[in-house]
């Protein structure tokens, strides 16, 4: 190796090792902290153990008021995973449509559309929250399933993946067996279209999972709360009740983890989904 | 005009049996509430009671003056201002040390890429209001190990002060979307073909000058879309603020546009105020988008690529 090429490798090293540091330091406070009671969250050095006892305090978490905490995960569970289910059927048919049946008003369609991922989503969730307590729908589990399942950034990853994946000739093929266009799209549109399926669940997945905003205009009662509004609303009352403290650390460790775990093995689709989204952006 | 052909007719047919699900939650979830809004924002309730008290509540047309009202009140235009002054200075050093993170790990130099790259996706997992729960327990004097720790070394620092607590909601940003950015731009490196690098290596070029005059030119369109992104992102700030708002005395109810709206309609209960404000947000929004893709887009046809 050259001088120079190991000087680069060295300097490369120590640029992405601070970086790291950085995005890992909260996250390691976090963990170790989770092992903490509420006086020695306080009282200990917050980057080293104390007294570490997870399971006794993590059970505390899960088992305070009657185990709500399990309650939010089951509704952020529910939300999310229905929620990016049905955003993912819907935004393949709607893509799959747009890409493959030329019909007139097919692009005004897909603008009208597309001009929805630039609209923020917090300057609809009010609207959204006046509209559905008119229908009387506001605090239940509608009220945020339903906003949830609609994607514009998923019908347009696609629109592009079916046009790109799924070939014309095949389609005529099978109609010429005498297959249905439901059954065409079942059997052949979605197998086509899997990797772009995978991507736009995980992103509505993470975006529903972390959405704050909607959920705290639309519920009032804490029973339908998911994870994160069941969180701040210990973080309220912790002022009365100290060790509240300790259940929102060890809370919002335990909500980390199923969002890690998932990120990480599925990595690989993130990263095709993000090209097929900006390259041809 | 000419009849439309039988397989125009079933395309039509077909299609329309695609579309009608999504178009349908479409029009409730997007269409609707836009337009429920702008109605909303037009009118005003009037109680019918004398001197306006008391009696049925009835909504009235109310012109612009209700947007006027927002457009008159300090607190929501310096909310806007704030914001605005935080996408100004967060956005660029986010998208630059993005960028900088993402051709470090493409570049041949790079060891451990596939650690280095979960490690800075990471945070992108953890919801905003946790990231804030987080880093406000790594702000609070007296439980933060970072603040005990710049106090050992004489180095006296409040990041919930009233200067510095835009910047430390910055960071919390900055903390959880580096990450995806970088993740969309090594997306479009890998996307340019490897010959292009050979090639200009082979003319001499280093990696530095790869970087800056191939690489960089080359994922415009991503640099693009996460600028777009991060615009749309910083307008709707809100989480952050409203978790920090009980350790800094600094953030009020007016700290966002969206904190300011959330307070008119459920603290203030004035629905027509804040749907005003949601119309104005999103205009703001949808200005800015468009005014920094046509701007990066002329700039584009300028210097003929």
């Amino acid at each position: 190796m050259t001088p120079s090429a190991l000087r680069y490798r060295i300097i490369t090293f120590a640029l992405l090792t601070v970086a790291a540091v950085y995005f890992l330091v909260p996250v390691y406070w976090l963990v170790v902290s989770a092992t903490k009671s509420s006086g020695d969250l306080f009282g200990s050095f917050g980057f080293w153990f104390a007294n570490p006892r997870p399971v006794e305090y993590l059970t505390d978490v899960l088992t305070y008021d009657r185990g709500i905490y399990v309650r939010w995960f089951a509704n952020s569970l529910l939300y999310a995973g229905v929620g990016a289910l049905a955003a993912t059927l819907l935004s393949a048919a709607a893509g799959y449509a747009l890409a493959k049946f030329p019909f007139p008003g097919r692009e005004a369609i897909f603008n009208v559309i597309l001009a929805g991922v630039l609209i923020p989503g917090t300057a609809l969730a009010l609207p959204l929250y006046f509209l559905f307590s008119g229908f009387g729908m506001s605090n239940t589990y509608w009220s945020v399933l339903i906003p949830s399942v609609v994607s514009p950034f998923g019908v347009y990853l696609c629109r592009i993946y079916a046009a790109a994946a799924v070939p014309d000739s095949l389609l005529e093929a099978a109609r010429i067996d005498g297959a249905g266009e439901g059954r065409i799209f079942a059997g052949l549109g979605l197998r086509l279209m899997t990797p772009a399926l995978v991507t736009v669940f995980l992103f509505q997945f993470v975006h529903i999972w972390n959405n704050y905003f909607l959920p705290l205009v639309m519920l009032s009662d804490s029973g339908l709360y998911p994870i994160q509004l069941g969180l701040t609303s210990w973080t309220g009352y912790a002022d009365r009740q100290p060790e509240l403290y300790q259940y929102t650390v060890g809370g919002a460790f335990l909500s980390v983890l199923p969002l890690m775990i998932l990120m990480t093995v599925l990595q690989r689709y993130w990263r095709t989904g993000l090209t097929e989204g900006s390259v041809k952006a | 005009m000419r009849r439309p052909t039988r397989t125009e007719a079933r395309n039509a047919r077909a299609a329309a049996g695609f579309l009608l699900p999504f178009l349908a939650l479409f029009l409730l979830c997007f269409i609707t509430p836009i337009v429920y809004a702008v109605w909303q924002s037009l009118h005003k309730t009037e109680r019918t009671g004398p001197l306006g008290l008391g009696g049925a509540e009835r909504e009235v047309f109310a012109g612009f003056a209700n947007y006027a009202q927002a457009l008159a009140d300090d607190r929501f235009l310096s909310g806007f201002g704030r914001v605005l002054l935080f996408g100004a200075v967060q956005i660029p050093l986010m998208i630059i040390l993005a960028t900088v993170l993402a051709l470090l790990l493409e570049s041949a130099s790079a060891r451990w890429v596939t650690f280095f790259r979960s490690a800075f996706f990471l945070p992108y997992g953890v919801p905003g209001v946790i990231a804030s729960i987080l880093w406000g327990f790594l702000y609070v004097p007296g439980i933060s190990p970072l603040v005990k720790m710049a106090d050992a070394v004489g180095w006296q620092v409040d990041f919930l002060s009233r200067d510095a607590v835009l910047w430390s909601i910055a960071n919390i940003v900055t903390w959880q979307f580096t990450g995806y950015n970088m993740l969309v731009l090594i997306a479009q490196l890998k996307a340019v073909p490897q010959e292009l690098y050979e090639a200009a290596r082979i003319d001499g070029a280093n990696a530095r000058q790869v970087a800056l005059h191939i690489k960089i030119p080359l994922i415009r369109p991503a640099l693009v879309l996460t600028c777009v992104f991060s615009i749309i992102g910083t307008l709707q700030l809100f989480a952050e603020p409203m978790v920090l708002r009980p350790l800094a005395s600094s953030i009020d109810s007016g700290y966002t546009p969206n904190l300011h709206a959330y307070s008119e309609a459920f603290v203030g209960n004035n629905q027509h105020l804040a749907a005003a404000e949601a119309v104005l947000l999103a205009l703001v929004a949808c200005v800015l988008s468009f005014g920094f893709l046509r701007l990066v887009g002329q700039r584009g046809k300028g210097d003929g690529r």
